[in-house]
């Protein structure tokens, strides 16, 4: 564990505990998006430019925004009444504490932990297109098909109407 | 290329090396960074002083009168009484804002538009950092600038501000969309998301022309697509809506005096420099020469004058074009930008895999014209020119 790791890890919890437990809404998104960003960072440590740059893009730069436009949408973004603790809070934090145990186990057991990886300082971005559009070319495909229908869809929404005559 | 002239191009880098030279090996990367980076921080806000005086120079030229004209010699001294005055004004924080987000929102924007330049090459080996994944971090930076603009109108706790903000944030993300798809062109055809290596395939000449992707015709296509879409990103006339002055006064930076202020004009002129220093990258070969005998000029020269005329491009837009409304804005974005953009990604990969020769260089064009009168046609058809009526003003 180095010391630009301990930093990123302590940045990330915190933002992720500051997004469960503030009052105001808004502020809970903006420590989310702060986790976020830690995570992206966590990302580039490892020498993932590609992953952690799109983690950026994509969480930062988009569902905190997403998230901030449904918050402002839905209801006032004041802080709420009721209390941060729910009543049945114990129960939550066993079954996390479970789920959390499973993960923990099933990470340890696997072989992941014994493989040693050849220390890679930049994981190019040209074996992941290569493994996108050879091994992973259906899911590609599948993928690139829903989001173009999601495109279309968004811009059949903001096509003028045909003006009905009153 | 003789010794003096390449002695000149490098000098720069020579007189980095020579700094380093004396310190430990250990020290050198860390003392190299700090020294590049404030080397950024001070030829981009430097330029940042010089546009302004120029940018409302020039708009008053076109606009018949002087422009600044009373601090020192024509009045170009004018960024430092503005300097001056925006660090003697009082920071006025409104009382319902939200303290910590509003002092947080102008450092932000700041800081996101200068991150930006750390891949952007601004001469032969004069780049703070080769990524890999160069252009991707470029956009990825680019995107917490709409998360500053939402921090800043929402925490001012201001009506007009959050308007703004919500504008503004509307515009970047629609705009976001063809910026990013217009320079796919450019890595299907490079091959490659670093800054460096695209620049580099670009620096070459067959006779006296250079290769830049401008002059291709999916890299004029995606030149003037990229250029439009970062025209709405960094929220200038034509696009200027999230401050439009008439109806939300300024949008959302309403509530912001004394230097924040300054910052967020900081914050948006520099982020107007870098998508045209990332234009110049792609598509207008970087720091290369436009001919080939003319390589004996500095790269960082051919840079910085290539930037100056994309920045008297946008002054000279701002000086012409009439502002548009919301629906135009989305519309345009939306039925013209998007498919333009997708059709040009179509154009290139036909241009990969056609025959060199004539033949190419019709068949792309006609795809390309074609298309674009289509669509300009079907958003004509939109306007109507029925007399307005007003629901209460009659």
């Amino acid at each position: 564990m180095t010391v630009p790791f301990l930093i990123l890890a302590v940045l990330t919890v915190v933002g992720t505990v500051a997004a469960m437990t503030l009052r105001n809404l808004i502020h809970c998104v903006l420590a989310l998006t702060l986790s976020f960003a830690g995570l992206a960072a966590l990302y580039l440590q490892l020498g993932a430019q590609f992953v952690g740059f799109v983690q950026i893009l994509v969480y930062v730069g988009a569902v905190a925004i997403l998230a901030v436009f449904v918050i402002m949408m839905t209801r006032g973004a004041g802080p709420g009444l009721h209390p941060i603790f729910s009543s049945f809070w114990t129960v939550g934090s066993l079954v996390a504490a479970g789920v959390f145990a499973i993960l923990a186990w099933a990470i340890c057991a696997s072989n992941l932990s014994s493989r040693i990886l050849p220390p890679q300082t930049e994981a190019a971005v040209r074996p992941i297109g290569d493994a996108l559009m050879h091994q992973y070319v259906l899911p590609l495909e599948i993928m690139g098909l829903l989001l173009t229908a999601a495109l279309i869809g968004a811009v059949v929404l903001a096509m003028q109407e045909k003006r009905r005559t009153p | 290329m003789s010794e003096a002239v390449s002695h000149i191009d490098q000098i720069f880098v020579i007189f980095l090396h020579w700094l380093l030279g004396g310190l430990p090996a250990a020290a050198r990367p860390a003392v190299s960074a700090i020294i590049s980076v404030i080397a950024i921080l001070v030829v981009f806000a430097l330029l940042f002083a010089i546009t302004t005086v120029l940018e409302r120079k020039g708009l008053g030229r076109m606009q018949n009168r002087y422009g600044p004209n009373r601090v020192g010699p024509f009045g170009f001294f004018q960024p430092i009484a503005d300097g001056v005055k925006s660090l003697t004004k009082e920071d006025i924080v409104p009382h319902g804002a939200d303290q910590i987000v509003h002092f947080l929102a102008p450092v932000l924007l700041v800081i996101a538009a200068f991150l930006a330049y750390a891949v952007l090459p601004i001469g032969r080996n004069m780049v703070l950092v080769n990524l890999n994944a160069g252009v991707l971090y470029f956009f990825a930076v680019g995107s917490l600038v709409e998360l500053a603009v939402f921090m800043a109108g929402w925490s001012s706790r201001n009506k007009y501000s959050l308007l703004g903000a919500m504008r503004a944030i509307a515009q970047m993300i629609s705009y976001e969309v063809p910026l990013v798809l217009a320079s796919v062109v450019i890595l299907m055809a490079a091959g490659s998301l670093s800054t460096v290596s695209i620049v580099d395939m670009q620096a070459r000449y067959s006779g006296v022309w250079p290769h830049w992707f401008l002059f291709r015709p999916w890299g004029f296509a995606g030149f003037i697509l990229f250029m439009i879409a970062a025209t709405a990103e960094s929220n200038r006339s034509p696009f200027d809506l999230p401050e439009g002055e008439s109806e939300i006064i300024a949008g959302y930076y309403i509530e912001y005096s004394g230097f924040k202020f300054a910052l967020f004009f900081l914050g948006e002129y520099l982020g107007m420099f870098a998508t045209s220093a990332m234009a110049i990258t792609l598509f207008l070969g970087g720091w290369a020469a436009p001919f080939s005998f003319l390589t004996w000029i500095p790269s960082y020269l051919w840079f910085f004058a290539k930037l100056m005329v994309l920045i008297a491009v946008f002054i000279w837009i701002r000086g012409t074009l009439p502002r548009l409304r919301m629906d135009q804005l989305m519309n345009f974005a939306w039925q013209f930008m998007l498919p333009m953009t997708l059709i040009n990604i179509f154009v290139a990969g036909v241009w990969h895999f056609m025959p060199s020769g004539l033949g190419r260089w019709v068949l792309c064009s006609v795809l390309l014209i074609a298309p674009c009168i289509l669509l300009i046609g079907s958003l004509k058809q939109q306007k109507s020119t029925e007399v307005r009526k007003y629901r209460f003003a009659d």
